[in-house]
């Protein structure tokens, strides 16, 4: 053994090795480094005075408040959801299964934009519910709640597509048992399925939440850009930017880099903790498209 | 008639479906199923149909008149055409990415691997303005290309290269775990029986990576033909240069112009549907050949 793979080192020469290297390198250097150096580099451009000062404008404070609970409303939201949806389908057998699989990928399939026009033809002032809403004085396009919509259907699979590959790798031995030795269906829950699923549970909240906070084009499209009302911090940075106000836009920029560096470094945990998180949605799927086929 | 009989007899060995109330072991069944279907309906497949049944009202002749338009064709076209060319980039580096993260070791190789995923994580609008910073003719890369005669901020170019940047992780992470997987002894078989390096990628290994390689260009492919934060910083929005047709939806919808909005949106969706199912037959059809070897 030892012997054949220092045969197959010997084949793959040592120039080629540090050529792939080099070449994989540059790519990432030049797509991922370059342009995050740029963001906080921009945003300090003007000095540490202008920065705070671009952060501690009472807009953008605004916007950060918005993005903070639209995020707190919609990946809850969501969270529900993920884990009802990955009990049905992990746990029970049932005709249709890689259809609702399939259903609950489609926001993934559609451009954001698309997903915010959905919200206008429906509670748009032309929309299908238009009418009723203006009569009831409810504003669901151009409010919060619009962006909410918008928010929860596009971080929609998210946390269910994790935690249905985990709750299959689990089985139902565990929660079986429980319910054999007396415990009820949400003791069972709270105290099996919970603890069992916590890690993959995390790992969706986490990149739910990276994404909530980080939309843009189905916010932009259904927010309407109220200042101080309905922009959230990706659409304060788009106004700034448009105003050439570059130093303050990349200092608003700078701290959503800042949430994606912090989603980075916690999923990195997570998956040190649970190794199996890493591929778990692709293999997750695999399996089931095997199962059923 | 001799093959359902057959498959009728087999039928019959297998053994006895398990009792009714094999399903009935873990609650909540029902419950948790019908909470999907409703939230899933609620939120994603009633307002999705709406875009569909807004563009019935337009009438045939309508819906065409918008949708042959030479500025919606032109932007079909470019969104379509940039991503196409986006896939193949990160096929192209994906692949070595992928390889050089799983065969070989190198300093810092855990921050480089966490480092791909900063295209998920990071909001698009801050990735677009970071990305046009760059490449603008006075940015750091934009300085040096100027000189050559490259534009790329403000030019069908930049697109491809946001487009690059977004679908960055999709063939790496779905590569990864294959390449884990990938039986290093059919490789040094191929070695020991005398075939080079390049005959060994060729023949041994490549034949095993078509279906993940597939499958990420098909996910980078569709994430960049929808995408719109990144896009629209760097493009320049010139219509019919580089103007992507999620802007033009954008700007339809500020022009209140929801008919023609609902027509190009309906196109984007049926052609990305039709898109993904093709390649999902692909490489259904892949992996069947790849798997009964």
């Amino acid at each position: 053994m030892a012997a054949a793979e220092s045969r197959t080192a010997g084949r793959s020469p040592a120039l080629a090795r540090a050529l792939l290297i080099a070449v994989a390198l540059s790519f990432l250097g030049l797509f991922l480094v370059l342009p995050l150096l740029t963001v906080f580099v921009q945003a300090l451009a003007k000095g540490v005075g202008a920065y705070a000062a671009a952060i501690l404008d009472p807009t953008a404070w605004a916007s950060v408040k918005l993005t903070l609970l639209v995020a707190a409303i919609a990946v809850p939201f969501n969270l529900v959801f993920g884990v009802v949806a990955a009990w049905a389908i992990a746990k029970f057998e049932f005709r249709g299964k890689s259809t609702l699989i399939t259903l609950i990928d489609l926001p993934f399939a559609v451009s954001p934009v698309i997903a915010g026009l959905i919200f206008i033809l429906l509670f748009g002032s032309h929309g299908w519910f238009g009418g009723y809403l203006k009569v009831h004085h409810i504003r669901v396009v151009f409010a919060v709640p619009g962006i909410v919509l918008a928010t929860i259907f596009v971080t929609f699979p998210f946390i269910a597509r994790e935690l249905i590959p985990v709750m299959q790798a689990q089985g139902k031995d565990d929660e079986e048992t429980a319910l054999s030795l007396g415990a009820t269906g949400w003791q069972t829950f709270w105290r099996v399925t919970l603890p069992n699923i916590r890690w993959g549970l995390m790992y969706g909240v986490l990149l739910c939440n990276a994404r909530a906070m980080g939309e843009f084009g189905a916010v932009s499209v259904v927010s309407g850009h109220i200042r101080g009302l309905t922009n959230t911090m990706p659409l304060h940075v788009e106004i700034l930017y448009n105003e050439y106000n570059y130093a303050a836009a990349f200092a608003v920029a700078s701290l959503l880099a800042l949430l994606a560096l912090l989603t980075l470094a916690g999923k990195s945990f997570l998956e040190w903790r649970q190794p199996e998180l890493r591929h778990a949605a692709r293999q997750g799927r695999d399996r089931t498209r095997r199962e059923i086929t | 008639m001799a093959a359902p009989a057959a498959a009728f007899e087999v039928k019959t060995l297998s053994p006895p479906p398990p009792p009714r109330r094999a399903r009935g072991v873990l609650p909540g069944f029902g419950l948790t199923l019908g909470y999907t279907m409703v939230y899933l309906s609620l939120l994603v497949l009633i307002p999705l149909s709406a875009v569909f049944i807004r563009s019935l009202g337009l009438g045939w002749g309508h819906f065409y008149e918008v949708v042959t338009a030479p500025r919606v064709v032109a932007s079909l076209r470019l969104s379509f055409g940039a991503s196409l060319i986006a896939a193949l980039i990160n096929v192209i580096f994906g692949l070595i990415v992928a390889w050089v993260l799983v065969r070989y070791t190198f300093p810092f190789k855990r921050l480089v691997d966490a480092m791909v995923d900063l295209p998920f994580a990071l909001p698009t609008a801050v990735a677009g303005i970071a990305l046009t910073a760059l490449y603008a003719p006075n940015g750091w890369l934009g300085k040096w290309l100027l000189p050559l005669g490259i534009k790329v901020a403000f030019t069908p170019l930049g697109i491809v290269v946001a487009l690059t940047f977004i679908g960055l992780p999709f063939v790496v992470r779905t590569l990864q775990p294959v390449l884990e997987d990938l039986d290093r002894e059919v490789e040094q078989a191929a070695a020991t029986l005398g075939a080079s390096a390049a005959q060994s990628f060729v023949r041994v290994i490549m034949p095993a990576l078509w279906p993940a390689l597939l499958t990420g260009f098909a996910l980078a492919f569709a994430r960049a033909v929808g995408e719109y934060g990144s896009v629209i910083f760097i493009a320049g929005n010139m219509p019919m240069k580089s103007e992507i047709a999620p802007l033009l939806i954008v700007t339809k919808l500020e022009q209140y112009d929801y008919a023609g909005a609902t027509a190009i949106a309906v196109v984007m969706l049926v052609l990305s549907f039709g898109l993904m199912l093709g390649i999902n037959a692909l490489q259904h059809w892949a992996l069947s050949r790849h798997g009964g070897r």
